[in-house]
């Protein structure tokens, strides 16, 4: 079980690149809607798919903090 | 930098879309009604598809003239909030009459649908509680969990056990938890299976609200929606609608057996915080219910062209979303191909309305038409054939 702010970034980027649209170069830092083009939409469903992987509810409000890839992983390693 | 400057990459996108289309796809004006059905747009007769009169009663003649004789009696305005400025006893006798028509204990009814959804999630779900939302449902509902403090967990569309499995993943909470769906879906028009939520509703000890604006004098013996065309009503916790679809006019309302419902006008601030329903508006829902309640024929005759229009679109080659409803919507794989088609369809001479991402589920653009009972069966025909003849003029591949 993914536990630390490092394990699950790496998790979420994975999931992100079986994305064909996402950027082959992304890293902790990238920003998830500038550098990623995500729309509000996407970036919901992305974290439902994130949830399911995880086994952790990210309640929508925790979002609004979320910037990048690291705030994403920061978020959910809170919630575990 | 300035106060605009965040809004750069939608004016980037709108110049963009309005680059190749001769008309504005947000910025259609009627100019006249002629009917129901049929309207005046850029000074010619066009067919009515996109206004969601689903039972053709905006144009109501018994409607028009409570309107008009209540406006002589009380004013055409009420100028505050209920809660701070006085109730007219037109609000009063609707709300009972809304709660009779449900079956209800009680019913608030609130300036706008919007209102009204936002009303009711907002102030229902507290600071402790967990809202569990559709994917799909409208943004309405979304902006009321924003506005509620509570904590906000989406489920997959449709997806009764995607619910079930978020559900149990939450866990004992010391707040409650409240789910939010709707009857019918406003892009698709797709169905919600009702039943199935509510055994998980119950097996969970959640409450549930639904949204009935889609399926509000469509769906039911009684046109009370889907609730009751499964047979679930006494499960729903509250109903919530608007008056801008089926009854015609504008407004919206929540119905529940709750005692409680009445302490919810002194807190919930979409209710309190705008003026009321002005006297006119009363009278011509309270008309226009009493034709909904008078009239099954209505629900008959809209389902009768709905389902022609719908299998005619697939019989055509038209991809097209699961269910038959009031509402129906193709779908499309690219935005240009989808600006360019809603362009062809009015220009052919019907207006229906353009769906974009990402107010459209799975990023994909939709051409929504709404269906009324008003529209005759040559007039859908005409609108099928409309359709074919811009998928040809559009160069879109049809199955």
């Amino acid at each position: 079980m993914a536990e630390t702010v490092k394990e699950i970034s790496k998790i979420i980027i994975q999931t992100l690149l079986e994305n064909p649209k996402v950027p082959r170069n992304i890293s902790p830092e990238s920003k998830i809607i500038e550098d990623l083009e995500f729309d509000s939409l996407a970036v919901m469903n992305f974290v439902m798919e994130i949830e399911d992987k995880l086994d952790v509810s990210v309640p929508l409000d925790r979002l609004t903090d979320v910037r990048t890839i690291r705030d994403l992983a920061d978020a959910i390693v809170s919630l575990k | 930098m300035d106060i605009f400057t965040k809004f750069k990459p939608l004016e980037a996108a709108f110049d963009q879309l309005i680059s190749f289309t001769p008309h504005n796809p947000f910025g259609v004006t009627i100019q006249k009604t002629l009917s129901a059905t049929v309207g005046i747009i850029n000074g010619k007769e066009t067919l009515l598809f996109g206004t969601n009169n689903y039972l053709g009663l905006s144009q109501s003649e018994e409607a028009k003239k409570a309107a008009a004789e209540t406006a002589l009696i009380f004013g055409v305005g009420t100028t505050g909030s209920r809660i701070a400025n006085g109730s007219y006893s037109l609000h009063q006798a609707l709300e009972h009459e809304l709660a009779q028509f449900f079956n209800r204990r009680s019913c608030m009814v609130f300036s706008t649908g919007y209102q009204a959804t936002l009303g009711m999630v907002s102030t229902l779900a507290g600071k402790d509680d967990y809202l569990f939302l559709d994917a799909d449902c409208h943004a309405s509902i979304y902006d009321g969990s924003r506005l509620s403090q509570a904590q906000i967990i989406r489920f997959r569309h449709n997806d009764p056990e995607d619910l079930r499995k978020r559900l149990r993943r939450v866990g004992d909470i010391s707040g409650i938890k409240l789910i939010v769906v709707e009857g019918v879906y406003s892009m698709l028009g797709d169905i919600i299976p009702l039943k199935e939520f509510v055994e998980i509703k119950k097996e969970e000890n959640a409450y549930l609200m639904i949204d009935e604006a889609h399926s509000f004098g469509v769906f039911g013996q009684h046109g009370r929606g889907i609730a009751e065309r499964d047979n679930v009503e006494k499960n729903i916790d509250f109903t919530v609608g608007t008056f801008s679809k089926s009854l015609g006019t504008v407004g919206g309302y929540c119905v529940s057996d709750y005692p409680q419902m009445d302490q919810l006008r002194l807190c919930t601030r979409p209710y309190m915080f705008t003026a009321s329903l002005p006297p006119e508006i009363i009278a011509a829902t309270r008309e226009n219910l009493k034709i909904i309640a008078a009239r099954p024929e209505l629900r008959e005759t809209l389902k009768r062209n709905a389902t022609q229009f719908y299998y005619a679109l697939q019989q055509a080659g038209f991809k097209t979303g699961p269910d038959v409803s009031s509402v129906i919507s193709i779908i499309l794989d690219e935005i240009p191909q989808a600006v360019h088609f809603w362009n062809r369809v009015l220009e052919l001479g019907a207006y229906i309305n353009l769906s974009l991402p990402p107010a459209t589920p799975d990023n994909r653009p939709l051409l929504r038409a709404s269906i009324a009972a008003a529209h005759t069966e040559a007039q859908i025909d005409q609108l099928v054939k409309i359709y074919i003849q811009a998928a040809k003029d559009v160069e879109v591949t049809l199955n």
